[in-house]
């Protein structure tokens, strides 16, 4: 029980709502280490120069707690015929995978992330459609390059009840987002994960110890980490261009949509004016027209994008921060092996 | 003030040094923690040298080094744990790679078998659809051989290992002991090769190979992270983040320190010998921490910390903007 509360409390980010107020089916995830080692060994082997590898996690859910018993990869999408492909594919690793008595129920998918810009249409799309299928299932998203900087990086996250069902009704305008009040706050819950192993994976992690020399790399505290920096605030920055293009294009939508508000309003008027003009003069009046045909009201931007690309600056900025909280005290702890020089 | 008694502790060391002949040159790692069982002489100092040389030299090497990443083994224990009713092993394929000297494993399955008092089946239909269904994921890994649970190679192991020989040129048998027999779970590799008389009977013999484990970096973080689910009564571990992280891996670095600095007290107080090879390692690390005046360090350090706080401040505001701007977009 202790180590569930340090666990829960450990996880706490403003990005999405802490565990303990999870009002969804699945308060926590557990892991076995044989799930975390073949994502690893997936991305290490797979994933680099391409884009992100995904794969498939498999468990059960046992009260409100989802445990991942193993996971298996997908193949890159190469060729053009993947489509097809992917779902055979799925059926007969997992059709197989039940011969040999692993458990066959799907729980949600994995996918490497680079430098944590995980928060796209993609994304979004496929956690709905898997959410809507499989109640309990989550999106866990590894982290190879802050792992390789000394922490193991693997969140697990689920859509929020409310942006389900805004995916549902696919409406995605101003007027529905407002009603749902979905901020880029509430778009994922993160789920608090919890790694246990079987006994007989203990006996072997003994083993490991106990023949394997002990890791001289401590990377966690390396100080040279600008180049990590660099890269996180070149992407934010980018991201936070692209909001900025989207705010213009809402602006001069709104402006134009209010220029043509003007503009109805005034056709209505000389309308009016030259109906009592002629009224007075005794001949019949002109005929309505029907305003909204001459008045097209402009398109109004869709705002998931906006709303994503918030949360990806989100996620960014609190990346940074950590990073840099981790830099500052690895700095003091600098400074104190200095001082009694 | 660990670093002052470390400085004091080398000064000393280093005088002793001058008096000393004897270099004994056994490598050893003076960060290790397993320094404050073998102190004293050269010899102990020789078993020290990673438990993998250990091993090493116990078995006899004939053939190319098998080197193999925990995940394989990870997944052999646990199709071992999911074993039908009355099975008494599991077996299954082992993939990797294969180079000029040495044989790399990287991922493995496992094949449903039945085995009986006379015979045994297995179903290889099985295992050629899933080798196909590995290939797409990762074109480059090839059959190296196959893997049992248990300790002993029986004789439907040898009927196994002749099917393999027809997938893979060679192909290595790989054994876990999951029952624990030894106290403790002893993997090892086999190749077979042929004895007896030539024209006349012929067997097979498995002849021993070495085995080192091999990790990817990412890997050794993750395999450090499951090591601590041992300690915790539950078994469970949550994960932990960013300030926590570089507080656990600074005690980590001070027990290590004071393992080594308990050491230098006992060889200071006499207890026991000095062995140059780490005095040198000792001299080594104390001067990795670089002499700079103190002005140009403090001068390092704020810039540092200024770059930091101010990335820390633009992140903030950034996220004070969009929540702003939110708020007035759906106002």
């Amino acid at each position: 029980m202790a180590s569930r509360k340090e666990s829960s409390s450990a996880s706490s980010t403003p990005m999405a709502s802490t565990g303990g107020t999870l009002d969804s089916p699945v308060k926590q995830i557990q892991i076995e280490g044989l799930v975390v080692l073949k994502i690893i060994k997936h991305y290490q082997e797979e994933g680099q120069g391409s884009e992100v590898v995904q794969g498939v996690l498999l468990g059960l859910v046992v009260d409100d707690r989802l445990e991942i018993t193993n996971c298996f990869p997908f193949p890159q999408h190469t060729e053009d015929d993947a489509d097809f492909d992917e779902v055979q594919y799925q059926m007969e690793m997992m059709r197989s995978l039940r011969h040999v008595n692993i458990d066959h129920l799907h729980v949600g998918w994995y996918q490497s992330t680079y430098y944590g810009s995980f928060v796209s249409r993609a994304l979004l799309d496929s956690q709905f459609s898997y959410q809507h299928a499989i109640e309990e299932s989550v999106v866990l998203i590894y982290d190879p390059i802050k792992t390789a900087q000394g922490s193991l990086s693997l969140k697990a996250y689920r859509l929020t009840p409310k942006l389900m069902e805004i995916c549902k009704e696919k409406d995605f305008t101003t007027e529905g987002l407002k009603k749902a009040s979905v901020g880029f706050e509430n778009m994922f819950e993160e789920v608090p994960i919890v790694i246990k192993n079987s006994h007989l994976i203990n006996v072997l992690l003994w083993e490991l110890e106990d023949k394997s020399t002990v890791s001289d790399k401590h990377e966690l505290l390396n100080l040279s980490s600008s180049n990590h920096l660099e890269k996180s605030l070149q992407l934010l920055m980018d991201r936070v261009d692209d909001l900025n293009q989207d705010i213009v294009k809402y602006n001069t939508y709104s402006r134009n949509l209010s220029k043509q508000q003007q503009q109805k309003h005034q056709y209505l008027q000389r309308r009016q004016q030259e109906n009592t003009q002629r009224q007075s003069r005794g001949e019949p009046p002109l005929p309505e027209e029907d305003i909204s045909k001459l008045f097209k009201p402009p398109q109004a931007p869709p705002r998931m994008d906006t709303l994503l690309i918030a949360g990806q600056i989100n996620n960014y900025c609190q990346n940074v921060k950590e990073f840099t909280s981790q830099n500052l005290g690895k700095l003091f702890m600098a400074e104190a092996l200095q001082g009694h020089n | 003030m660990i670093c002052a008694a470390l400085m004091e502790a080398v000064r000393c060391w280093s005088l002793r040094a001058e008096e000393d002949a004897v270099i004994s040159p056994a490598p050893v790692n003076p960060a290790s923690v397993s320094l404050p069982q073998h102190r004293g002489t050269a010899a102990a100092y020789q078993l020290t040298a990673g438990v993998g040389r250990a091993f090493f030299f116990k078995m006899s090497v004939f053939g190319p080094v098998v080197k193999i990443h925990p995940v394989v083994l990870a997944s052999i224990c646990d199709s071992y744990e999911r074993r039908n009713e009355g099975a008494s092993r599991v077996i299954g394929t082992i993939l990797g790679t294969i180079d000029k000297h040495s044989i790399e494993v990287t991922n493995c399955f496992s094949v449903p078998h039945n085995e009986s008092e006379d015979e045994v089946a297995v179903d290889m239909e099985f295992a050629k659809n899933m080798y196909e269904l590995h290939k797409r994921v990762s074109p480059t890994e090839v059959i190296i051989g196959w893997y049992a649970t248990g300790f002993d190679i029986t004789e439907h192991s040898v009927l196994i290992h002749e099917y393999y020989s027809r997938e893979a040129t060679n192909p290595i048998h790989l054994t876990v002991d999951t029952a624990l027999q030894s106290g403790k779970m002893n993997i090892r590799a086999y190749v077979s090769a042929q004895m007896g008389v030539p024209g006349k009977t012929v067997g097979v013999m498995f002849t021993p190979l070495s085995v080192k484990y091999i990790y990817y970096d990412t890997e050794r973080i993750g395999v450090d992270l499951l090591q601590r689910t041992r300690v915790t009564p539950s078994r469970t571990k949550g994960l932990t983040s960013d300030l926590s992280q570089v507080g656990s891996a600074a005690s980590r670095i001070q027990d290590m320190l004071t393992t080594v600095l308990a050491y230098i007290e006992d060889v200071l107080s006499g207890k026991v010998t000095a062995d140059n090879s780490v005095g040198r390692f000792l001299m080594d690390l104390v001067n990795k921490v670089p002499t700079i005046t103190a002005e140009d360090f403090e001068n390092m350090l704020n810039s540092n910390i200024n770059d930091l706080l101010m990335v820390t401040y633009l992140s903030n505001l950034t996220q004070a903007q969009i929540a702003l701007n939110e708020k007035l977009v759906l106002l």
